[in-house]
Order: C-alpha cells, then sequence, then structure tokens
C-alpha cells in the first residue's frame, strides 16, 4: 500500500516539476544571502557555515512540504483516500517520504557545493552530509504532523511554522553540533547517533500522530 | 458506585458549580500559602553563603519553573483523556492550561535571567536549559494560536490535544539538559529520591513555595475553565437560566 501511494506522491510531483527545483533554488538564495549580511570574509564564512546550511535546508524543507497536501486537500481526493479506507498514517507517511527523495535528499546533494562557497573546513563535509542524512527525515516526518494539523485551516502557512520549527530545534542543535564538533575535528560520532535515535524516534511515532491529526482537520 | 464522581466530572453544569463554590476557599489557601512562603523565604530563611540576599529570587524562580512544566504535563494529559474518553471537559480543562502555563514558563525566563545578570555576568544565554525553556513557551504559543486559528471548535480541541501531546517530548529534555549537557545553569536543587542538595532552612520555604504556586495554578485555571463552560455552553438551558437570574 506505501509503495502505491509513494509512487501516486512521486508521480504528481514530478507532473509538477517546478515544485521540486523551487526549495533547492530558495536554499540557494538564501544560503548566499548571508556573505552579504554577515562578511564575505572566508574565516568567518568557515565559522557560520553548519549553522548556515542547516537552517536554510530546515527551512527549505519546510515550505515544500505545503504543495504535497496543498492540492490534494482542494480537489478533495484526500478526504477520497482516507473514505477509501486508506490509514491516514500511511498517506501521511508516503507524503513523509516523498518529500524527503524530492526535496530532502536533493538538498543534500547541494549542500557540498554551499560547503565550498561558505568556506567550510574540509573535514567537516562527511560530517555536514551524514548529519543531513539522518535530520532531513526527521524534519519530513515532524513538518507532516503540523501540515496534517493545519491543512483545513485558512490561513495555515504562518501557523505551520510556529507549531513546528519548535520541535525542530533539538535536531538544529545535533546537527549542528556535529558539523561543528568535525571542523574542529573532534569526535562527532555522538551527535550523530543521536539524530539517529531522534530519526527512529519520529519515524515510528509521527506518523501515527500526523494520521490522527489529519483525520481531525479532514472531519471538518 | 466509586466511579460516578468521575463521570460527573464529564458535566459543564456540575462541574461548573461545584468549582464556583470551591474557589473562594481555594484562593484563601493560595493567599496564605504564598504569603507565608514569601516572608519565610524573602525575610526569615538565611542568605545565601556565596550569592548573599541574591539567592532569594530562588523562592520565585525554582516553583515557576517547576510550574511551568507540570502545566505542560496536566495539559497533555487533560488532552489524551479527552481525545480517549471524548471528554469535552477534558478538552476544556487542556486548552485552560495553555495560557497560564505561558505565564509561568514567561515567570521563569524572566526570573532566571534577572539572577543570571548579576551571577553569570549575562541575562541570557543559549545554553541547553534555557533554549529548551524557551521552546516550552514556544510549544504553548503554538497551542495557543493553533486552537484560535480555527473556526470549529471540536476540530480546534483536537487538533490542539493532539499537538500537546507531541510537545510532551520536550518536557524531558527540559529536566535532564541540565544532566546531559555541560551548561551554566547549575543542576537541580530538588529531586524526589535524593537527599535535596539544598539546606533545610531554606528548602522548606521553597517547597511552600511550590506548593502554593500549585494552588495558584488551580485557582487561576477554575475562572478560565469556568468561563469557558459559559461561553461553550451558551446556548443552554441552564446558562441562560442563571444569566436571566
Amino acid at each position: 500500500m506505501l509503495r502505491v501511494l509513494v509512487g501516486r506522491e512521486i508521480k504528481l510531483v514530478f507532473r509538477r516539476k517546478s515544485e521540486i527545483l523551487n526549495p533547492l533554488f530558495f536554499f540557494l538564495i538564501v544560503t548566499s544571502l548571508f556573505p552579504f549580511g554577515i562578511s564575505p570574509e572566508p574565516s568567518v564564512l568557515g565559522l557560520l557555515a553548519p549553522g548556515v546550511i542547516w537552517v536554510c535546508a530546515l527551512l527549505a524543507l519546510l515550505l515544500s512540504v505545503d504543495a504535497l497536501y496543498r492540492e490534494d486537500f482542494d480537489d478533495g481526493s484526500l478526504v477520497q483516500m482516507v473514505m477509501s479506507g486508506v490509514s491516514p498514517a500511511s498517506i501521511v507517511f508516503a507524503k513523509a517520504i516523498t518529500n524527503w527523495l524530492v526535496t530532502g535528499l536533493p538538498l543534500i546533494l547541494l549542500s557540498p557545493l554551499l560547503g565550498v562557497m561558505l568556506n567550510l573546513d574540509n573535514d567537516a563535509f562527511g560530517a555536514m552530509v551524514v548529519s543531513l542524512l539522518l535530520g532531513t527525515p526527521s524534519m519530513c516526518l515532524i513538518a507532516a504532523i503540523g501540515m496534517s494539523l493545519t491543512i483545513g485551516l485558512r490561513r495555515g502557512g504562518i501557523l505551520l511554522s510556529l507549531l513546528v520549527l519548535p520541535l525542530y530545534i533539538p535536531i538544529l542543535i545535533f546537527g549542528a553540533m556535529a558539523v561543528n564538533a568535525a571542523t574542529v575535528g573532534q569526535e562527532f560520532v555522538g551527535q550523530l547517533a543521536l539524530l539517529g535515535a531522534g530519526l527512529a524516534f519520529t519515524a515510528s511515532l509521527a506518523p501515527w500522530a500526523a494520521g490522527a491529526a489529519l483525520r481531525v482537520s479532514l472531519s471538518e | 458506585m466509586a466511579w460516578t464522581w468521575f463521570f460527573r466530572l464529564g458535566s459543564p453544569k456540575w462541574f461548573y458549580q461545584i468549582a464556583g463554590r470551591w474557589q473562594p476557599w481555594i484562593w484563601g489557601l493560595t493567599l496564605i500559602g504564598l504569603s507565608v512562603g514569601t516572608v519565610w523565604g524573602l525575610f526569615i530563611a538565611p542568605p545565601d553563603y556565596y550569592q548573599g540576599d541574591l539567592a532569594r529570587i530562588i523562592y520565585i524562580h525554582v516553583p515557576a519553573a517547576y510550574l511551568s512544566m507540570f502545566t505542560y504535563v496536566i495539559m497533555a494529559v487533560s488532552a489524551a483523556i479527552g481525545l480517549i474518553w471524548r471528554m469535552k471537559m477534558a478538552f476544556m480543562f487542556s486548552i485552560s492550561c495553555s495560557p497560564i502555563g505561558a505565564a509561568f514558563t514567561l515567570l521563569a525566563l524572566v526570573t532566571g535571567s534577572l539572577w543570571g545578570k548579576p551571577t553569570w555576568g549575562t541575562y541570557w544565554v543559549f545554553d541547553a536549559r534555557l533554549t529548551s525553556e524557551l521552546i516550552l513557551l514556544f510549544l504553548y504559543l503554538g497551542h495557543m494560536a493553533l486552537y484560535n486559528a480555527s473556526d470549529d471548535i471540536k476540530t480546534a480541541d483536537k487538533s490542539a490535544a493532539i499537538l500537546a501531546i507531541v510537545g510532551v517530548v520536550n518536557i524531558p529534555i527540559i529536566h535532564y539538559s541540565v544532566e546531559w549537557w555541560n551548561s551554566l545553569h547549575q543542576p537541580a536543587s530538588l529531586s524526589k529520591l535524593a537527599k535535596p542538595s539544598i539546606d533545610e532552612s531554606m528548602l522548606w520555604p521553597l517547597l511552600i513555595m511550590i506548593f502554593s504556586f500549585k494552588l495558584f495554578f488551580i485557582s487561576m485555571v477554575l475562572p478560565w475553565l469556568r468561563n469557558n463552560i459559559l461561553w461553550r455552553e451558551r446556548d443552554s438551558q441552564w446558562v441562560r437560566e442563571m444569566i436571566e437570574k
């Protein structure tokens, strides 16, 4: 069932290709604003790079999640799917997987390029990619909870970030900590392990919470 | 038979009346507790060896921080009760908790930063305990915003309840943050199992303050809850009769 749902989501996304590219452009542009805003000095940028890349990836992911739900909600297919007996938990899980595949993964592939632009320490590239690999799926799953809670609201957009960003903070802390530790040559396996634990936790519980929220939002 | 009181709690009318009868007594107790604790803590208890009279802010800061988490747990538990047994009173109670919890969180953050300036030399640092308490404030704000965003009250109840339950993950993070990370913030002064690391002459006023803050929470939540009941039951017979009387 999950495979069918993910297949459907991916097919839909690839019919609107701009929606794959927009979050990536956003990631690229926002990250390149920091040198203008702070300082083009390479040593300063190298210091800021881990946090900047993590925060921008997080915002790009958050912005991309709306597209997966909005159209399905507006044309009623989300209601139809729930009514046809598909468990809401697997619908949101499929959407989270798709979100990660079409936005999270390209962001991760793009991140080394931004690391070069921001003068990230050479030793930190591995830590950055691995921490993003472990952190972004949790963020997609948490965003699914927020999106399911706010889908029925007229002005859900800003509320979504209000609900979801506080829950992102622990992931952001450990992700950026891992990259920072790598730049100064310290051990960073501990932070990665915590990110992995977070992923196991969100992957096992978030779909249920998001599914329950979706059911509530659709019952209106 | 023993469970009838629990089911009667689910009746807004019954709860409204019983809470109205208890309210003055609880307010009285709160007032006594807060004044005893304040006088004992601020005037009678000995000053701290290192910090002198400065440490007396503990009698406000610790109860406020404790209650900020306590309120969140209560809010999430009643949200879960509401979702599981579909009790509308539980939803109303959960909703009434979040403004009060947000106020406690803000109080803990403000007293903490006032305490931090002379002792740590800064009002604010992004350290684990402080940041996670700030996240708690954001969670409360998000909870209120989500509840107020929805037009349909049943949807609002349920969505807010789910959010409250999801946010519970932050509570252990706050509680253990001082043990997990090297933090500027000192480790907990009180613990249920171990012998407290604080002298008895300061422990008693602190415990009284914590207990009175709990009473204060109850005396604050009851009016909120009664207002909520009146507003939601505004079309029912008993509310009309009461207003016309």
